[in-house]
């Protein structure tokens, strides 16, 4: 990249980058702090709970893992679509519909391999509601920004709807612990299960979730697809020019993206969240906040394993809030300025390169690609 | 085109089994224009943000910012004009952010906007268990005479009077981006901002002044929500439920005109506006149906048009000089 061969000015861009992150990091922590305590709240307490609730208890850090699971499964799906140039954002509708068809897998199904087939229904369930976004895209050119951010609202009404009707989803045992309309809960057998270490216990997911990480970036950096995609992403005209089916890689890009929400809902059902029931609002937000790892990670997948860890553990944390008389709510500020702000840093350096180095002569995408054919 | 829209109304009004209870009803008519009316402030701001070039996903933020602070600032002074002003300027003040992260340290567009958005929504969550902002609706303004006028009456002449706003704010806006050098650029930089920076346009500069005005009109339709609507007292959190992504679906269904825009807003308004009233008339449709209906139409509205029109050529494509 460097037209100049040393390493120092690289070096220095470096050591600036991590101080801006610090810096930014700093600066958002301030604003929050600032915030609880000109509300009236003890920042300090406030601080402390969420370091308790997510690490320092007993049997906390096992539940942090456990929550940052599907988080990360849900920003290499959001890595894998951004790879190819589109914004899915839609996650938390994916993985509410995932979660609901896993769901009805699992509570319609009999034999072995019902937990494989109810992971696997939620794969479905999240492509094909990604699907619907990329069937808009390519055959209507709706903008994908605008469809899957709408279908996130219609999953949350249309999982609601099938938690009405007991031929779909309702729970129809006449003994059911409250009104609430839920499932019904999953058998003992098609539950992940659990690992237990030095008192603390997280779910099989969390192993898969890592794995995929691995998976996901040597194949988006080593493979043929991978790079279809990035070239996709980066230059739809000159992807056509070197074969790539754009229609087919985008679609099944967006709907691989999707399935990965999708298995995300089924694993956080089949791990416990929620008691192995689907209920009302049960993404909780899981989708948007995974979508942030993926933004924070800058879209390097082996880079959300830590983003996802600190997610996770504010998802935890915030349980310990109620303490300290300070809305959980707090948390959702706390992160997305912490998200606002880890923005920042790279967007600055990248302009600093561009002042001091011109830019690249623009490359013009016919000829070289004519010769990358022959 | 207008043929066309035409229809489409009337394959969709017919899709509800009563449309003619439905077409009959006062309160149905008056419901639809407001929110057709607070649709309208979102979407004239989104509009003139897409003709600079952005989509402006933040609109939603700018909106909620509005409805909080409007609330808030009712609650502390009983003053309706100070309540929208400053409604006005929080979502100035979300543009701001927005502009500065997309238009200047070119950071992408929608991650900013969907952060945004969420960042928002927290803030007023949080911020409404600490101050909760409770308001009382602003008594509607009967026109004489014209309000007497059965139908659609009271719908177009008998609202509170901050709906009214729309009414210069339209025009002003079609000035402003037809008949005004400023909008002479805004539309240059949205079609080609390449051209637009050789004859020494900043380019990036009229996107971000363009997205604070969406950031004012989104701030201000807020503001109308609160204070505007029948029956809904004080701010509550999901109160402005991705009305802002409506508008931007508005703006789509219009083809990125001006009177495309409004229609659909009336469009959108008209379903909305179902999901209130058909209970009231006594019709049973299920609860979950009648929510989704907006976005249903929504997505397929924009289906149907997206392709029939011409958007801004440089649409969601930011501008880095000597890269693009």
């Amino acid at each position: 990249m460097s037209s100049n061969g040393t390493g120092s000015p690289k070096m220095m861009r470096g050591a600036k980058l991590v101080a801006l992150y610090v810096l930014a990091i700093a600066i958002a922590l301030a604003l929050s702090a600032l915030l609880i305590a000109v509300t009236g709240g003890p920042w300090r307490k406030v601080f402390t709970a969420l370091i308790d609730g997510s690490v320092r208890k007993p049997g906390r850090w096992g539940d942090t893992l456990a929550e940052s699971a599907p988080l990360l499964i849900v920003a290499l799906g959001a890595i894998i679509s951004t790879r190819a140039g589109l914004v899915n954002i839609g996650q938390e509708g994916q993985l509410a519909v995932g979660a609901a068809t896993a769901t009805y897998v699992a509570t319609q199904s009999s034999g072995p391999f019902v937990l494989v087939l109810a992971l696997l229904g939620g794969v479905v369930g999240g492509a094909v509601w990604a699907g619907i976004a990329a069937l808009l895209k390519y055959w209507r050119k709706v903008p994908e920004v605008i469809s899957t951010l709408l279908l996130v609202f219609i999953a949350s009404q249309g999982t609601g709807y099938l938690l009405t009707r007991t031929f779909l989803l309702l729970d129809d045992d006449p003994n059911k612990p409250n009104r609430v309309q839920t499932s019904a809960q999953l058998d003992a057998d098609t539950r992940i299960g659990f690992i237990r270490i030095f008192g603390n216990a997280f779910p099989w997911s969390v192993v898969l979730a890592v794995v995929l990480a691995v998976v996901v970036s040597v194949l988006l950096s080593r493979s043929t697809w991978g790079f279809r995609l990035t070239v996709l992403g980066r230059n739809p005209r000159t992807a056509q020019r070197i074969g790539v089916p754009v229609v087919l890689a985008g679609a099944s890009a967006l709907m691989l993206s999707g399935a990965f929400a999708g298995l995300a809902g089924a694993t956080m059902l089949a791990a416990g969240t929620a008691n192995y029931r689907y209920t009302p609002g049960f993404a909780n937000n899981v989708g948007w906040e995974g979508l942030l790892v993926a933004l924070v990670a800058r879209n390097r997948p082996l880079a959300c394993i830590p983003v996802a860890l600190v997610f996770g553990a504010l998802r935890t944390g915030s349980g310990f809030l109620a303490a300290t008389g300070v809305e959980r709510s707090i948390v959702d500020v706390v992160r997305s300025l912490l998200v606002l702000a880890l923005l920042v840093p790279p967007a600055i350096v990248a302009i600093q390169r561009r002042r001091v180095s011109p830019p690249p002569a623009p490359v013009s995408t016919d000829e070289p690609v004519v010769a990358v054919a022959r | 085109m207008i043929g066309m829209i035409g229809m489409m109304g009337v394959v969709l009004a017919s899709a509800a089994s009563a449309v003619g209870d439905v077409l009959t009803s006062e309160a149905m008519y008056q419901s639809a224009m407001r929110f057709a009316i607070v649709l309208g402030f979102a979407a004239v701001g989104e509009w003139i943000a897409e003709r600079a070039g952005t989509l402006n996903i933040s609109i939603e933020a700018m909106m909620i910012g509005g409805a909080y602070s409007s609330a808030v600032a009712w609650g502390a002074f009983d003053n309706v004009p100070i309540a929208l002003a400053i409604g006005v300027v929080a979502g100035v003040v979300v543009s701001l952010v927005q502009a500065h992260l997309s238009h200047q340290l070119s950071i992408d567009q929608f991650v900013v906007g969907l952060t945004l958005n969420l960042f928002v929504l927290g803030l007023a969550l949080f911020l409404d268990s600490r101050w909760e902002a409770v308001t009382s609706v602003v008594k509607p303004t009967k026109v004489p005479l014209l309000h007497d006028i059965p139908l659609v009456g009271e719908a177009l002449f008998g609202q509170p009077w901050p709906m009214y706003l729309i009414v210069p704010i339209v025009p002003l806006a079609w000035w402003l981006v037809f008949r005004t050098r400023w909008g002479l650029e805004i539309r240059s930089v949205g079609d080609n901002p390449q051209s637009a920076d050789v004859s020494g346009i900043h380019v990036n500069r009229r996107r971000r002044e363009a997205i604070m005005v969406a950031g004012a009109c989104a701030g201000l339709g807020g503001g109308v929500l609160v204070l505007g609507q029948i029956s809904i007292a004080g701010y509550e959190a999901g109160h402005v439920g991705l009305k802002g992504i409506i508008a931007i679906a508005a703006v789509i269904f219009g083809g990125w005109t001006l009177r495309g825009t409004l229609i659909g807003c009336v469009l959108f308004g008209y379903f909305f506006a179902l999901q209130q009233t058909l209970p009231v008339l006594g019709y049973r449709i299920n609860a979950q149906l009648a929510a989704s209906l907006p976005y249903i139409v929504a997505l397929l509205v924009t289906a149907v048009f997206a392709t029939r029109t011409r958007q801004p050529r440089a649409l969601a494509q930011p501008f880095v000089r000597g890269l693009t």
